[in-house]
């Protein structure tokens, strides 16, 4: 007798018909997996009880294994577990060698863009690992609702980008999943607490796991959820709080930097503890066996506690400030603060989060299970269990997407924190007489030089029809679909010619990249707009060279005698110069004024010319 | 004629319920659909019909049409775990056959 649960009012399934769904959350330490089930959801435990599944994969010869079992294993075989492999997906081979020297994994030496970690079972991508922890978690589910999943939804952090995303979503293919959509992870957290269900209203997510702080300002309007700004710190958690306070034992104790790492380990898991237990307490014991055979025995309390954390929990409410900003709104709009990450258990963090947005912080749902939650509750509505109308999440691009222009300057498309799916077109033109191709270079990023930023991809748009300069138009549309993977094509307006292109996971960005990104954008603003200023003048200069030359190429002969001809060639020469070796805008505006002044008398003069050839043959009255 | 609630069902579905935050009780009922003649509907209920007769058992209403009453009389609802998977389950003694999975049956 197959077990039934409670559908929705008229929502009952045709047997063998059930739309089973679940939520995902693949996260970096530990993964989990939730449904909903009788219109509760909640995260499903394995047999033996345990919700969290650690993200740990073993290769092993005989199999693989995936969870507590490999975690145990890591220390024994460290080329064969991988852990964190989240922080290695949609990476390529270039960004791992940033990460390298922290990675205890041999990579296979390749050709192709994507790495490959070498284990006894042969190479491994990250897609196929993540894909061995999400084929458990499936597995668990469907063992669980009793059948088949028709789809799930699996969440990923807000800063993932095009290449990130994709490459969540081809591991779900291999796990055998159908990927319903992908949800960022704050967005989820707002749907647990039911906050769609409102009418309307502003809501922070404040999320702070172990290592990293991400902040997201959601609207709700009109049964819409629209994630109106990003931010955060990636590389500030909860393990700064236990830093912190293994510093302040050390510093009791008399243990100096020298300290051996099984010490440093020992005093972060004695911190750790400590810290949770003065979620309950107010005061705790510490006692700390000394490299010298002596034990050191002290008290902490949570005052002392709450002051060596509280630079820290600043450090998130000023990103909390930031982000407010970026979303145009002032802490008193937030209406709810939703709390997620293990971190947010820390009284200290609630207080001062509440203090910030003036707001009671939401705590009832277990903060390392909301996520999952919050994508289960979508992924049910998704399969179309829920008579109502099916709730649509828009999520932001986390960074500004454009293209480059003449000079190396980027010219934005869709700028950052733009709700999506999105489609954005803006036209450009030729540079030269009779150019036939355009080269496309996508960029992201927010700096106004393309070297600043990151590079997408890039493509070329072939037969364009020959035109002087400016006049073809060239329509560039990006577009930026559900899941947050971009679509570019350029379209040529008068032949229709169109050339596109798809970015593929070849490379990603790390947390902290974009992080610092964001701040070198902030930080260079002022250099930043000079230099796009000073490129923008020699273009123009450039331009303006390319039109007095090819003027003169055609009618020199004819408007000019030798020494005006001097003249002009002598005026195109000093502006030439003058923008090679300028270093400021204001030089070249000038020496372009210049030119334009010395050469006022052949533009007047071709002027003329070119009317009486246009109105040779006609009556001046047909020109009125 | 009645339909009873086991312990385990009982304070399920009020756990359902609670959790739902609305719903009047629960509709128990039968379908003519599935591979061997009725399935059996197992639904919250918001609003009642003008056939639905309302019976209540250890704090739960019970909600089924009259129709599905004919099928249905004498049933237990209970609530159990078959490995990792949990659910409710029709004791219904009307039953005459069942389908291999259980989801439908004939009288």
């Amino acid at each position: 007798m197959a077990l039934l649960q409670i559908a929705e009012p008229g929502e009952s399934a045709v047997p063998h018909e059930h739309k089973l769904a679940a939520g995902i959350d693949l996260g970096t330490t530990n993964s989990l997996v939730a449904a909903v089930r009788s219109g509760v959801a909640e995260t499903l435990p394995d047999e033996e009880g345990r919700h969290l599944l650690p993200s740990v994969v073993r290769y092993t010869p005989e199999g693989v294994v995936v969870g507590e079992a490999a975690r145990a294993a890591a220390a024994e075989d460290p080329h064969n577990t991988i852990a964190s492999v989240k922080r290695l997906i949609g990476r390529g081979v270039e960004d791992l060698k940033t990460l390298g020297d922290r990675l205890p994994y041999e990579f296979v030496d390749t050709d192709s863009v994507v790495p490959r970690i070498k284990t006894v079972a042969g190479p491994v991508s990250a897609v196929e690992v993540s894909a061995e922890i999400l084929k458990v978690l499936a597995t668990r589910a469907e063992k669980t609702l009793g059948g088949p999943l028709t789809g799930v939804v699996i969440t990923v952090p807000a800063y993932f980008d095009d290449a990130q995303r994709q490459a969540t979503k081809d591991a779900a293919k291999l796990a055998g999943l159908h990927v319903f959509r992908l949800l960022n992870e704050p967005t989820a957290a707002a749907v647990a607490y039911g906050l769609d269900r409102e009418a309307e209203g502003v809501h922070a997510v404040y999320d702070l796991g172990g290592g990293t702080f991400d902040v997201s300002i959601l609207r709700l309007n009109k049964g819409v959820f629209e994630v109106m700004a990003t931010g955060g710190d990636s590389a500030l958690g909860g393990d700064d709080f236990d830093r912190a306070i293994a510093e302040w034992v050390m510093q009791q104790a008399g243990i100096g930097n020298e300290a051996s790492p099984n010490l440093l380990r020992s005093l972060m898991d004695k911190a750790r503890t400590a810290k949770e237990a003065l979620a309950q307490r107010d005061a705790v014991e510490i006692e700390v066996a000394l490299p010298d055979g002596r034990h050191w025995q002290g008290q902490l309390d949570r005052a002392t506690m709450n002051r060596l954390i509280e630079p820290l929990i600043r450090k998130t409410i000023s990103a909390c400030r930031r982000t407010l900003r970026d979303a145009g709104v002032r802490p008193e709009e937030i209406e709810d603060v939703v709390m997620v990450g293990g971190s947010t258990r820390t009284l200290r963090v609630r207080e001062l989060v509440g203090e910030f947005f003036a707001t009671e912080p939401l705590v009832d749902i277990d903060p390392d299970k909301v996520v999952a939650i919050g994508a289960a509750l979508q992924a049910d509505v998704l399969a179309g269990n829920k008579p109502e109308d099916e709730m649509l999440l828009l999520d932001v691009i986390p960074l500004s997407l454009g293209i480059e222009t003449m000079g190396g300057l980027v010219e934005k498309i869709i700028p950052r924190n733009t709700t999506i799916p999105v489609a954005r077109a803006q036209e450009f033109t030729t540079f030269k007489d009779g150019q036939t191709a355009m080269a496309i270079h996508v960029v992201q990023g927010e700096r106004e030089l393309v070297a600043d930023n990151r590079s997408l991809a890039r493509f070329e748009l072939r037969g364009i029809p020959p035109m002087v300069a400016g006049a073809a138009r060239i329509r560039v549309t990006f577009s930026v679909d559900a899941d947050g993977l971009l679509h570019v094509e350029a379209e040529e307006l008068s032949q229709g010619v169109k050339a596109s292109v798809e970015v593929k996971p070849s490379y990603g960005l790390t947390d902290e990249e974009i992080a610092g990104m964001l701040e070198s954008s902030i930080e260079h603003a002022g250099e930043d707009m000079a230099a796009r200023r000073l490129t923008e003048q020699r273009v123009e200069a450039a331009r303006v060279v390319e039109a007095l030359q090819s003027a003169l190429a055609g009618d020199a002969d004819e408007l000019l005698d030798a020494a005006e001809r001097r003249i002009v060639e002598q005026a195109l020469q000093d502006l030439q110069q003058t923008a090679e070796n300028a270093t400021d805008s204001e030089t070249i505006k000038r020496a372009i004024e210049q030119l334009e002044k010395s050469c006022e008398f052949y533009v007047e003069r071709r002027m003329n010319s070119n009317i009486r050839k246009a109105m040779a043959g006609h009556k001046v009255d047909e020109f009125e | 004629m009645a339909i009873t609630l086991s312990d385990a069902a009982a304070e399920r579905i009020r756990k359902f319920l609670d959790g739902r935050g609305s719903g009047v009780g629960v509709r128990l009922g039968v379908k003519t659909s599935g591979c061997s003649g009725m399935a059996y509907v197992l639904e919250f209920v918001d609003e009642l019909n003008d056939d639905d007769a309302v019976m209540e058992d250890k704090g739960v209403k019970i909600i089924v049409d009259e129709k599905s009453l004919v099928y249905l009389d004498g049933t237990e609802l209970d609530y159990g775990k078959e490995g990792l998977n949990e659910g409710f389950k029709f004791n219904n003694p009307n039953v005459k056959d069942e389908c291999g999975c259980g989801e439908s049956f004939t009288v």
